[in-house]
């Protein structure tokens, strides 16, 4: 039974992983079509770092990423605290709030905003308001709800008497946050800001109703190519990207293993 | 006291970028696109595209049952393992989701082309082509593809939190692995199973890229004509009164199945 699940599991994988496996294999094939292999190559890295377009616009992606999560921790934890001392109707109404962006399909949200910023448009009698700032807005937007509910659990698990203890002692507000508090809740807001990154980095589907011409990210150039064949060299840019996103996440595992180490030798039970 | 006033510029944005756009979209729903004038039409004019979202809700059921069965086995072996596996495990359900799901969904389409991978590999043996694509099955696989690690994550974090004394204490009393199975585990993972369902439904029932490129002019789902609207037909205010509409039938569906099992919308996500 055991060895069983085993065998599924590996199985299940090799679902996930197969179409990865496919596209950094046709990084490295001559040919340019996905299906054949038609002999190994490192070309196409060459082509991705003289390149003059594609690289620009995972710029653009990573601006945006970074910008808007950046501001969607800041705006979020401090929401977060705001709505931990909260009680009853209030807080239920706010925290489903919260989670509408969340519950919403992508491409309602998309669709919301754009019309919200073309009836803006209208009204200021702005021609191309779609652009950088109405893409940083609707990141922030869809950043806040998973910055906010990471942050939230560890705000009820954090003992409220640690708060206190540091007010007690003459800190104020301000100061009990920053010596007390943010050092309790700081893997909620690490893990918040983490997620918001990676699901700004890799949106699509609300990025593709609120960009302008001007200034357009990846994953929408990604999916204009559907028009014009895709150059093989951005299959050289996904198997860069997935070695940088693993790296990344083995080394936070590592960190976390350490920590929890740490963690059990300070309190041993 | 003061605290709760932290939250104000976050109640702002959200009033100003979730709450109004979502007006918007009801004032787009009910207006014409010639006069701006008042108007039912839009609403009326989706009875027309009733078989499309009949299409796309069974396309999403079937989506999200495959996942839950699929991943249900995976998420439950993946808590079993070593606690170091275990994080490992966990992080290669979350790596896919990290990667561009539109080339992911291209190198699919390499795979059950006529001419791709998979009946390539079958020619050498005599077989096929088989049609892999461009039918409705071609679609939901993709969309199992695609969301099937939103099941597998909150159902693992809910079974990786079942306290092991419950299913000894279960067997001491003489329950069958089966009995364990359906009296113990499977209860305590229904916050997990519901959280998961919603994690995929919602977004297979919309989606408007996989059926694209995975299926034909018989597999258009509401998706692809919201988006139609926008970026090709431009009639917005019929794609705002479709889009009303699909929320308002993913806020009911949702509901409905929290109401049946009191799932608690604090634990919506887990990291």
């Amino acid at each position: 039974m055991k060895k069983l699940g085993r065998v599924y599991t590996v199985v299940i994988y090799l679902f996930l992983y197969i179409p990865m496996i496919v596209l950094i294999v046709a990084s490295f094939n001559t040919g340019k079509d996905l299906t054949t292999f038609d002999g190994f190559t490192l070309q196409r890295y060459a082509e991705l770092f003289r390149d003059r377009t594609l690289l620009p616009l995972l710029g653009n992606s990573v601006l945006i990423a970074v910008l808007s999560s950046v501001i969607a921790t800041v705006l979020g934890t401090a929401a977060a605290l705001g709505i931990h001392s909260m009680r009853g109707r209030i807080r239920s109404v706010v925290m489903s709030v919260t989670t509408v962006p969340l519950m919403n399909p992508e491409i309602v949200t998309g669709v919301s905003l754009a019309l919200l910023f073309v009836f803006v448009g209208v009204v200021l009698k702005v021609n191309s308001i779609l652009g950088f700032v109405t893409l940083l807005i609707a990141h922030i937007t869809f950043n806040l709800p998973y910055v906010i509910l990471s942050v939230m659990p560890k705000l009820t698990q954090m003992d409220p008497h640690l708060r206190e203890a540091a007010l007690d002692l003459g800190c104020t507000p301000v100061q009990a946050f920053f010596k007390v508090v943010i050092h309790e809740i700081l893997p909620g807001i690490f893990s918040g800001a983490i997620m918001a990154f990676t699901m700004s980095l890799d949106d699509f589907v609300i990025s593709y109703f609120v960009y302008g011409p001007n200034f357009v990210t990846l994953p929408v150039e990604i999916y204009n190519y559907v028009k014009k064949p895709l150059q093989p060299k951005i299959y050289a840019l996904f198997t860069l990207l997935f070695l940088m996103i693993l790296s990344v996440m083995v080394l936070m595992n590592l960190m976390q293993m350490r920590d929890e180490k740490r963690r059990k030798l300070q309190r041993p039970e | 006291m003061r605290n709760k006033l932290l939250s104000a510029p976050y109640l702002v944005w959200m009033a100003m970028f979730t709450i109004v756009p979502l007006c918007v979209v009801v004032y787009f729903a009910f207006t014409s696109s010639a006069t701006g004038a008042f108007t039912l039409d839009n609403i009326l004019q989706i009875a027309t595209y009733t078989p499309i979202f009949l299409r796309s809700i069974g396309y999403a059921i079937a989506a999200t049952l495959i996942c839950l069965l699929l991943g249900y086995p995976v998420a439950y072996v993946i808590a079993q393992a070593r606690p170091g596996a275990q994080r490992f495990l966990y992080m290669l359900i979350m790596l896919p989701m990290c990667m561009s799901f539109l080339l992911r969904t291209l190198a699919w389409v390499s795979l059950l082309q006529d001419t791709g991978i998979i009946n390539n590999l079958l020619g050498h043996f005599g077989i096929g082509p088989l049609p892999l694509i461009r039918n409705a099955g071609a679609v939901v696989a993709g969309m199992v593809y695609n969301y099937l690690p939103y099941m597998i994550m909150p159902l693992y974090t809910v079974i990786m939190k079942i306290d092991h004394s419950l299913i000894e204490a279960a067997e001491d009393l003489g329950c069958n692995g089966r009995q364990v199975f359906s009296r113990v585990v499977f209860p305590l993972s229904l916050p997990g199973i519901i959280s998961g369902i919603t994690m995929v439904f919602v977004p297979a029932v919309s989606t408007f890229y996989i059926s694209q490129k995975l299926g034909s002019t018989s597999t258009t789902m509401i998706g692809d004509v919201i988006e139609s609207q926008f970026k090709a037909a431009y009639n917005p205010n019929l794609g705002a009164a479709m889009s009303l509409v699909l929320m308002v039938l993913i806020f009911l569906s949702i509901g409905i199945m929290n109401r049946f099992a009191g799932a608690d919308e604090d634990e919506v996500i887990t990291v």
